[in-house]
């Protein structure tokens, strides 16, 4: 079973249809990259998938479970939301990092703040708070970023603060965990380190949804690409079909533009 | 001369008290004000944003003078506790001052900050305590800082309502020829506001640590 299915999903900003009927699903531990001109709606989708933006049709399985549904979308409480989204993990193109936290912190803060739902938090406060630092230690040096682990965003480079941005999204263990053109605010010498970090996650196996410029990239780590124009899926499939083969004129010609250069 | 400096420290401290605690009362009501010109229900906002208008655009000295007769014109109550009056006018034309400016510092975080919260499952009220507020108490200290060493210049106004603040006090001097008191009311405040900006200036360092 797919552990994530869209279905026919559509959303407009007034009059602009942004995504029209967007299906596609994703297997456990696959890692999809979503290729595409600005404005093809790539990052829409991402953002709908993070309950960032409210789809106007269509609907999200996770595991088999329906989390959105246009139909009922107005009925689902703060509380189901809010469930629902930690199915995701969202790495965004301007990292968004915190600033007024270290690097372990911003890694830490959410994990910590849910953890005072549990019901034996009380009783066990010290064991689960040294559970979630434990897991952000770890989770720092698995970005190779231990040693700056009390460093404020703003002591950091760029590539740095993506790699922090992506040990936080992966502290809450989303199922799937998400990249929204993740390099693209990068200067070019520091795309490879966080390029590194994502690779890494795909040996792993994690579950990825990866919206990326980087054809090369995507080539080398997606097992499967789509490619989106003005909101709709034009192609889908293996990169050495989507990016070497393609089958679609307008595919071919969004291609151009990066073999040229 | 000793005599009159007791007279104008204790004038002082009128202008102290009105100081402290119109801030300790303004700023937590300038956020209540900020909530509700950023609501999104329409009326509420609407009416915050008049009663903004209509405080900000009228002089303190007026609105003294209002506060002090209007209840007893209008409802029968004479308020006869002049300070208790200047309090009223003050706390509510700061915490109108207060609440754009903390609009203005909360619309100026940018959104990323909410949505980065919000994908991380955290709720709206923990987004803004944890994530947004300490960001915004940075951007705006130097706005607020402004703010209240206008306030410390502001509370000689109480006197148009009876309150014996020390340029009131000061100016009694004059009629007996002596004009060196009421001058020298100036070295107060100046002393004054020479520690709020040594205050406030530790306070932004403290902030220091992050960039925002």
């Amino acid at each position: 079973m797919a552990i994530l299915e869209v279905n026919n999903l559509g959303k407009s900003f007034g009059a602009t249809e942004v995504l029209k009927d967007i299906s596609f699903s994703l297997e456990k531990g696959e890692s999809l990259a979503i290729i595409g001109s600005s404005g093809s709606g790539k990052t829409t989708l991402l953002r709908c998938l993070n309950y960032l933006e409210t789809p106007d049709r269509g609907s999200i399985r996770v595991n088999g479970e329906v989390i959105f549904d246009a139909a009922n979308a107005g009925r689902m409480s703060v509380a189901d939301l809010r469930r629902n989204r930690l199915h995701f993990g969202l790495v965004f193109q301007s990292f968004n990092l915190f600033p007024q936290y270290t690097a372990f912190q911003n890694v830490v803060l959410a994990g910590e703040l849910l953890a005072r739902e549990q019901p034996d938090y009380k009783a066990n406060k010290k064991r689960i708070l040294d559970g979630i630092h434990e897991n952000g230690r770890k989770l720092l040096a698995s970005v190779g970023l231990s040693a700056k682990a009390d460093n404020y965003p703003h002591q950091l480079s760029g590539g740095q603060q993506q790699r922090v941005a992506i040990a936080r999204a992966l502290a809450l263990n989303p199922d799937i965990l998400c990249f929204d053109e993740p390099t693209s605010a990068l200067d070019p010498e520091l795309t490879g380190e966080v390029l590194n970090v994502i690779r890494a996650l795909a040996a792993r196996s994690t579950t990825m949804i990866i919206v990326t410029h980087e054809m090369q990239f995507a080539r080398q780590v997606a097992d499967n690409v789509l490619f989106m124009d003005k909101g709709v899926i034009v192609e889908y499939g293996k990169p050495e079909d989507v990016i070497d083969n393609p089958k679609q004129e307008r595919t071919r010609r969004f291609l151009e533009n990066y073999t040229n250069g | 001369m000793l005599d009159i400096i007791k007279v104008l420290i204790s004038g002082f401290g009128e202008n102290l008290r009105i100081f402290v605690l119109t801030l300790a009362m303004a700023i937590p009501l300038g956020l209540v004000i900020t909530f509700g010109s950023m609501t999104k229900f329409r009326p509420i906002r609407w009416i915050t944003r008049v009663f903004v208008w209509v405080i900000r655009g009228t002089p303190l000295m007026l609105q003294l003078f209002v506060v002090l007769y209007a209840p007893g014109l209008l409802f029968g109550i004479p308020m006869r506790n002049r300070m208790m009056a200047t309090l009223v006018a003050f706390v509510i034309n700061y915490a109108a001052y207060f609440s754009e400016i903390y609009r203005g510092g909360i619309e100026s975080i940018p959104t990323g900050q909410y949505e980065a919260g919000a994908v991380l499952g955290m709720t709206r009220a923990q987004i803004f305590f944890k994530v947004v507020l300490l960001q915004v108490v940075k951007r705006i200290t130097p706005s607020m800082g402004n703010e209240v060493i206008t306030l410390v210049k502001d509370t000689a106004l109480s006197r148009v309502i009876g309150v014996a603040e020390i340029i009131m006090v000061a100016e009694r001097y004059t009629k007996q020829g002596l004009i060196g008191p009421l001058f020298s009311t100036g070295l107060y405040f100046l002393l004054f506001n020479g520690l709020l900006t040594l205050a406030l200036g530790w306070i932004e360092r403290r902030m220091d640590y992050f960039r925002a």
